[in-house]
């Protein structure tokens, strides 16, 4: 198999394993109770996905519980592509089971390797390893309620008092605000927006949930209240001023593409609910798979999913390289793939008829969670804005 | 150097629509140097030269101009190397 192997193979891999056993039987219960069960966490912990994504150098020893290989082959690939295809494949896999854990193993990933590659070697000796053990959950907190795509506009305030700082604002929306035990948050210096390693218990911060979330209930969201939380000196990330153009980029730029993987894994999860229903249900003496309006929908459903599919692999083939396009590719193919999941999701639904908007099928979370996804890690429209500046950029004036 | 400074050079050179930038130039100052370009500047100085910048790294002065940035990049290297 290479590395464009195609989608639609459906040889079994330890992510997909660890996801519809461990992950997809409780998607149902987190959407209704909007919080994420301890089992599913420790399933995941013991299958080392909380390590995904981080350099193999940084984390800790795991030892994967479930299955016994992934559906890259290693020995036709540069490592460091088998490892970014296996942790697309990994989200991939979450996004079919559940997009809400799909979305918590995203921000962890996004704050750790914000911190795994912009901290210092004692921040790093410090916090990865129990990051990369899921003993620690990480998540990242730029969003405020007046700040959503600039970041470079913070209203939280860092004030520089002795040994440390003290910070003071609120965050808003953030994913596993409830739930993580470790932010990188950015607030302004007089330098410019700056990052911070916040501790879940450090004094002065308030964790205020957000109840009743369209979809992707299970992100556990909550806004952060800050009043003068003081933190050391050596919970600065990065350096001051650096922030929003190097820590929370590089942040984002893992969610994209981790979003876009999830996308891809959603999709595929309802378009194949989808297909079994065209199959069975019948309607004017036949099945309505037979019908060409039906076949319409699932053929652009398939094109949609593997198109994405493609993005995908093709942005994490050039994360991992180091390729130049490679935040373009990130930027295009979470653009594409966020819209492709509601399209497909839409369709799904359609093709359930009244059960699709019925209590019995998973078709209405998957059509809930389907619309968050092209708001968050960057909008449909900020990321247009972004795709055609790197793209013009491309080419001489 | 002359090699790093020319590939640097062109890179600038693309990343600012053809503009010509002296070695020494501030491209900040200038009003080249946006929050996207800063990050594309640290994907190219790795990718082409295989160094990794890292947090000691974030200084503004690192990334002034192509002669900071070559700099930078020997700087790297010499530590690799050493």
């Amino acid at each position: 198999m290479t590395v464009f192997a195609s989608l639609t193979d459906q040889a079994p891999n330890h992510w997909r394993i660890l996801a519809q056993e461990m992950v997809a039987p409780f998607a149902r219960q987190i959407d209704r109770e909007a919080r994420v069960p301890p089992q599913v966490v420790t399933a995941l912990r013991q299958a080392g996905a909380f390590a995904s994504g981080f350099n193999r150098r940084l984390a800790l020893p795991v030892t994967r519980s479930q299955g016994t290989g992934g559906d890259v082959a290693t020995d036709q690939v540069p490592d460091q592509v088998a490892a970014a295809l296996d942790h697309g494949a990994l989200h991939q896999a979450l996004g079919a089971a559940s997009a809400s854990v799909q979305g918590v193993l995203n921000v962890h990933h996004m704050g750790g390797s914000a911190l795994a590659k912009w901290g210092s070697k004692a921040q790093k000796a410090q916090w990865l390893p129990r990051l990369t053990s899921g003993d620690m959950r990480c998540a990242i907190a730029m969003t405020e309620p007046q700040v959503g795509s600039d970041i470079s506009a913070v209203q939280t305030r860092a004030r520089p008092v002795a040994k440390g700082y003290a910070l003071t604002g609120r965050k808003a929306w953030i994913t596993c605000g409830d739930f993580a035990d470790l932010f990188v948050l950015i607030a302004s210096l007089p330098q410019g927006p700056t990052a911070f390693l916040l501790p879940r218990d450090a004094p002065g911060l308030t964790i205020a949930p957000i109840d009743d979330m369209l979809g992707c209930r299970g992100y556990m969201m909550a806004d952060l209240i800050l009043d003068e939380v003081f933190l050391l000196d050596d919970h600065l990330l990065g350096r001051p001023g650096f922030g929003a153009s190097h820590v929370a980029v590089t942040g984002l730029e893992s969610g994209r593409i981790n979003l876009a993987w999830g996308c891809v894994g959603l999709a595929q999860a309802a378009c194949q609910c989808a297909m079994r229903r065209a199959k069975t249900r019948q309607q004017f003496g036949g099945a309505i798979a037979d019908f060409q309006l039906v076949q319409q929908m699932l053929a652009r459903m398939t094109t949609d999913i593997h198109a994405a599919g493609l993005m995908c692999r093709s942005a994490s083939v050039a994360r991992a390289l180091r390729q130049m396009d490679a935040a373009k590719q990130a930027t295009m193919a979470k653009y594409f793939a966020s819209q492709m999941v509601g399209r497909v999701t839409r369709d799904a639904q359609q093709i359930f008829g009244a059960e699709g908007i019925g209590p019995n099928t998973p078709m209405a979370m998957y059509h809930r969670d389907s619309r968050i996804m092209e708001v968050i890690e960057g909008t449909t429209q900020v990321l247009e804005s972004m795709i055609a500046r790197l793209a013009l950029a491309e080419v001489p004036a | 150097m002359s090699e790093s400074i020319s590939a640097i050079a062109a890179f600038m050179t693309r990343s600012f629509d053809g503009a010509e930038i002296a070695p020494d130039q501030d491209i900040f100052e200038a009003g080249y140097g946006n929050s996207m370009f800063s990050m594309q500047l640290v994907a190219f100085v790795e990718s082409h030269f295989g160094i990794e910048v890292d947090a000691d790294d974030l200084d503004i002065d690192n990334f002034r101009s192509i002669n900071r940035v070559a700099s930078l990049v020997a700087r790297k290297q010499s530590l690799v190397s050493a």
